[in-house]
């Protein structure tokens, strides 16, 4: 086994004692812990542990949402601009980027200068170093400007990032002065070139040193440390480093006095020799100051995995490595586990997201981006969205139905129609396992509704029922339900023969349930009394027989003979005998079995 | 001087291992004696708990987050070991597992109104499935695509597959499989897969801790032709008593990951091996290439939960060195510890002794341990205050406590002593549906 990089966090259980085990569970966000032993017969606390904690912090959820928006954007960036084109957005975008970072940062600090709260503090810290990081990347690996410019960019990136500019402007300006003089930093980019440049400003070097060594300006002393930082004289700056407070401020200092035409691929030495010489006294660099240098060094790999540990938190990497990636700047290692390595954070980030009840909608667009797992992580966590109301059952049913995810889609469904039919709504259970193209369950739901009917002689629903069109073909019972109910409707409208038709259709076609029969066959009386039936003019006294034949067969076949269904035969058979008696007997025979 | 050609070697390249949790809540369970099982159910909303006190409740998550019990009742007439809650596509259904030699399955009922306003849930038995004539260790329902089926395994080494044919009368169940392990079973896992490619398929792990007995895992297949379900393979390599066993979500992959809790952490990839003759399929189990991914004995003894969180990214597993640890693989599928959770012994005193009292301590715990980056203290308090842009350098004190950080290889080491609790039977019953078939 390898070596282990990183020592594992330990997460410390209140109460839980040495000598006894902890039990857990997974939950989609959260681990249940409790105490427990597994061998012998105590307390019993559960405790809710959680990672992704940042998440729940409702002054960042402004970040993971802006964010988002910008994430699709990047996206749809089309392969095909020429690459020019695409620098200038990819720089616009991690602009965009750095600068939600800042709002929400400006956005603590009013909080915090009503509320000191350490949660705070500790986020405001956390985005300051990750909008510094950010920036030096841009500056670095997206922008990846030349010599010459490349120096205004850190001159900036270093100036944007000292704060306290406005109180010791004076001290500020003592060591950045030159800077000020933007005459000075055109001509680089004017009419000559770099060389051109860099010869004139060795002599005007030269020139200052000289004057230095001729002790021109021993008379006054501030005067001299000027002119000593103007020829970057390194023992000066280090006496005020208190002015400079960070390495990579003396860095870039240095680069300005003594290397303004420095070459990217040379930064890595001055950075590592600043950061030597300006923390001898602590001696041990900060991960910040590492992650910083690593920076330098361009080596994108590390500042990422360096960052993917300080920071427990995957916005940041997520992002960054996205964008990186983009730019085509990562090398594609063809992995193993997770497609790569842009992939594998951003399914880290996205599953982090579902554990929130709101944020898990902005994971969605994350999932969609990542080929090789997006959509199996988005089938497993998506499933486990709590269902809480109908309206979020169908805002994550459309995101299942959008990616054509069918198991997830009926497996919505069936739970919403269980819980309705558990709840004794039987409209909505019918339509959620319609939905679900649930048959056996829709069958389940309309033998409730016919049952709600026999006991009390009314449906429930109607609206749902009458407008069901093709969709009652989904099973033979819900199929009678809605013809069942277009007889009574029809009854209702005095339009009996057509009623009479619809119910020997009902009862030819075998698609009442058993326990039905009955009801049918007393629904078939009143009819008999009808005159619409008796006169019409479509043989009302064939289809009258052919009725009770029907019902005497399907009544003697399910319940055999029993004193109740007899006397109801018999009252059947007897109406049915005088209605036919104008016919003769020949038209009449015996019902038969 | 150049370095922007490197190319980092892939080894070292060690992503977000640590991972930092912190304690939302504690919660006062309430139970006369010790917890067996915690149990979520499948959205996260829901958890049960069983106990020694024989007893199972139910705890519903209130909006704020809070957790309220809404049902405690007695289950069993003995320790209760396993709570377990079947899909919600069935409804509201939880099957329990006794020493009393049964499992139990429950249906919670919609209450009445008032009921509700005092917020209590009412759950009534639906059954009790008598057929174990030793400990039933361990109950689970088997993956939704399968129907309403209930797995029990028990210490007479028989593992029972229960189904109910009418998912809306959960008093009926009938007896599909019994399949004789003719070792004693303390553990049983399904396949979550739910792809065509592979039939059903679960692995049941047994407790009994003779070595010479050979492999302690055993996974069986379901065979489509003969209806039954046969052994594909055992595996050999595990040797001591297993405590507990996971199947990996699928996660769309050919091939079956599996993590065992034995005298250590043991991760198993199962390849099925492509047949070319069609025939085979049909006569015997699909052959499994059994590949060991991982192996941790950071526990120092018996390890006895493993479980899978919901993507299959982390595995947790908690074992005689009193700890929960989680495990993940980096992109490169090497697997490393990356957080723990450990008790810290502070005392922490239930409340009140109503039975829906809750004491939530809400606050964070986190320690971090001591990482490699250049020594600093690792996660969240890693950076140094800077200056906030045009505002001065205001928090520059607060750093924090140094006492918050930690070494990890610090812990002590407690090789535990104990009576077996769990009793098992070694009389062991010769059933009709053997291996092999």
């Amino acid at each position: 086994m390898e070596e282990l990089d990183v020592e594992p966090a330990i997460t410390n259980i209140p109460a839980a004692s040495d000598g006894k085990h902890l039990g857990f569970a997974w939950g989609p966000g959260d681990i249940l812990a409790y105490e427990t032993l597994y061998m012998a017969p105590g307390c019993s606390f559960i405790h809710e542990v959680r990672k992704d904690e940042d998440i729940y912090s409702p002054i960042l959820r402004k970040l993971f949402n802006e964010s988002h928006h910008i994430f699709v954007g990047l996206q749809t960036i089309r392969e095909d601009l020429p690459s020019k084109n695409k620098k200038t957005q990819f720089v616009s975008i991690s602009k965009n980027y750095r600068s939600v970072i800042r709002a929400c940062m400006e956005e603590l600090q009013q909080v915090l200068q009503k509320w000191p709260r350490n949660m705070e503090i500790r986020y405001v810290s956390i985005l300051l170093a990750i909008e510094l990081i950010w920036n030096l990347c841009e500056v670095l690996f997206i922008d990846a400007a030349p010599a010459g410019p490349l120096l205004l960019h850190l001159l900036d990136w270093v100036r944007l990032h000292k704060g306290d500019v406005d109180e010791k402007a004076r001290e500020v300006l003592q060591s950045e002065s030159p800077a000020e003089h933007h005459d000075y930093w055109d001509v680089p980019g004017g009419t000559q070139t770099l060389t051109e440049f860099d010869v004139k400003w060795r002599h005007w070097h030269e020139e200052v040193d000289r004057c230095l060594q001729d002790n021109s300006f021993a008379s006054n002393q501030h005067l001299e440390i000027i002119c000593k930082i103007l020829v970057g004289d390194e023992d000066t700056l280090l006496e005020h480093k208190e002015l400079l407070s960070t390495w990579y401020h003396f860095l870039v200092t240095r680069l300005l006095f003594c290397h303004p035409t420095v070459k990217p691929t040379e930064l890595h030495y001055y950075a590592q020799s600043c950061m030597t010489m300006f923390l001898d006294l602590r001696s041990v660099p900060e991960p910040l100051d590492s992650i910083l240098l690593a920076a330098f060094e361009f080596d994108i790999h590390q500042v990422i995995k360096d960052c993917s540990i300080a920071l427990n938190n995957w916005w940041f990497v997520a992002h960054l490595t996205d964008l990186l990636d983009h730019c085509k700047l990562l090398q594609s290692h063809n992995l193993h586990f997770g497609s790569n390595l842009r992939e594998f954070l951003l399914l880290e980030y996205a599953s982090g997201l579902f554990t929130h009840h709101s944020l898990w909608q902005l994971a969605v667009d994350y999932f969609d981006n990542c080929p090789e797992f997006g959509h199996v992580y988005l089938e497993l966590q998506i499933e486990r969205v709590p269902l809480d109301t109908e309206r979020k059952a169908l805002k994550v049913l459309r995101i299942c139905e959008q990616r054509q995810m069918s198991e997830q889609v009926r497996s919505i469904c069936k739970i919403m129609a269980m819980r309705a039919l558990r709840n004794n709504r039987l409209g909505s259970a019918l339509s959620w396992s319609i939905r679900a193209k649930d048959a056996a369950f829709a069958t389940l739901i309309s033998e409730r509704f016919l049952q709600d009917y026999c006991a009390r002689g009314t449906f429930s629903d109607l609206d749902l029922i009458d407008n069901l069109g093709p969709a009652m073909l989904l099973s033979d019972r819900l199929t009678f339900l809605v013809k069942y109910r277009e007889f009574h409707k029809l009854y209702e409208e005095n339009r009996f023969s057509e009623a009479a038709k619809l119910l020997l259709s009902l009862i030819t076609a075998k698609i009442a349930p058993r326990s039905f029969w009955m009801t049918l066959l007393t629904d078939a009386l009143p009819l008999l009394e009808q005159k619409e039936v008796s006169h019409s003019a479509h043989c009302p006294y064939l289809l009258l027989y052919h009725l009770t034949c029907l019902v005497y067969g399907f009544i003697v076949f399910c319940y055999g003979s029993s004193c109740k269904v007899d006397q109801l035969l018999t009252s059947l058979i007897k109406e049915s005998v005088c209605r036919f008696a104008g016919l003769g007997p020949e038209g009449l025979g015996t019902p038969k079995v | 001087m150049c370095r922007t050609d490197r190319v980092p070697t892939a080894g070292i390249l060690w992503l977000a291992l640590v991972v930092i949790m912190f304690v939302a809540r504690s919660i006062a369970a309430d139970h006369k004696d010790l917890i067996h099982d915690v149990s979520y159910d499948f959205h996260g909303r829901r958890m049960a708990t069983c106990s020694s006190d024989q007893s199972v409740k139910v705890w519903d998550r209130s909006e704020n987050g809070e957790w309220h019990c809404t049902a405690s009742w007695k289950t069993h007439s003995g320790s209760v070991w396993r709570v377990t809650w079947a899909h919600p596509e069935f409804g509201q259904v939880l099957a329990s597992c006794s020493f009393d030699r049964t499992a139990a399955v429950w249906e919670e009922i919609v209450g009445e109104s008032n009921d509700k306003q005092r917020g209590l849930s009412h759950w009534i038995k639906r059954t009790t499935l008598v057929d174990s004539r030793t400990s039933v260790t361990d109950v689970k329902f088997a993956p939704k695509h399968m129907g309403l089926m209930l797995t029990t395994c028990s210490a007479d080494g028989v593992v029972r597959i229960y189904e109910a044919p009418d998912v809306m009368n959960l008093s009926q169940w009938s007896l599909q499989h019994e399949i004789s392990c003719k070792l004693s079973c303390s553990c049983i896992s399904w396949n979550p897969s739910s792809s065509r490619a592979h039939p059903p398929m679960f692995a049941v792990g047994s407790d009994d801790s003779n070595v010479t007995y050979g492999g302690k895992v055993q996974i069986y297949e379901y065979n489509e032709n003969t209806r039954k379900y046969a052994k594909a393979e055992t595996l050999m390599t595990v040797t001591d008593a297993v405590h507990d066993i996971a199947f990996a979500p699928n996660l769309g992959r050919s091939f079956h990951v599996l993590a065992i809790a034995t005298k250590d952490v043991r991760i198993f990839k199962l390849v099925p091996m492509r047949s070319d003759r069609k025939e085979s399929t049909s006569t015997g189990p699909t052959k499994l290439e059994v590949q060991i991914v991982a192996q941790f004995d950071n526990h120092n003894s018996q390890v006895w939960r493993v479980s899978w969180n919901i993507t299959s990214t982390l595995l947790a597993s908690s074992g005689d060195d009193g700890c929960v640890r989680l495990w993940k693989a980096n992109y490169m599928d090497n697997w490393k510890c990356t957080g723990i959770l450990k008790g810290d012994g502070s005392p922490l005193t239930s409340s009140s002794g109503q039975p829906t009292a809750m004491s939530t301590i809400v606050g964070s715990s986190v320690q971090t341990s001591q990482n490699a980056l250049n020594g600093m203290s690792a996660g969240r308090y890693f950076f140094p205050p800077l200056d906030p842009p045009r505002a001065g350098t205001r928090y520059g004190h607060l750093l924090p406590p140094s006492s918050l950080i930690e070494h990890c290889d610090a812990e002590p080491i407690q090789p535990q002593q104990a009576l077996p609790y769990r009793l098992s039977s070694r009389a062991l019953l010769p059933l009709p549906e053997a291996e092999g078939q």
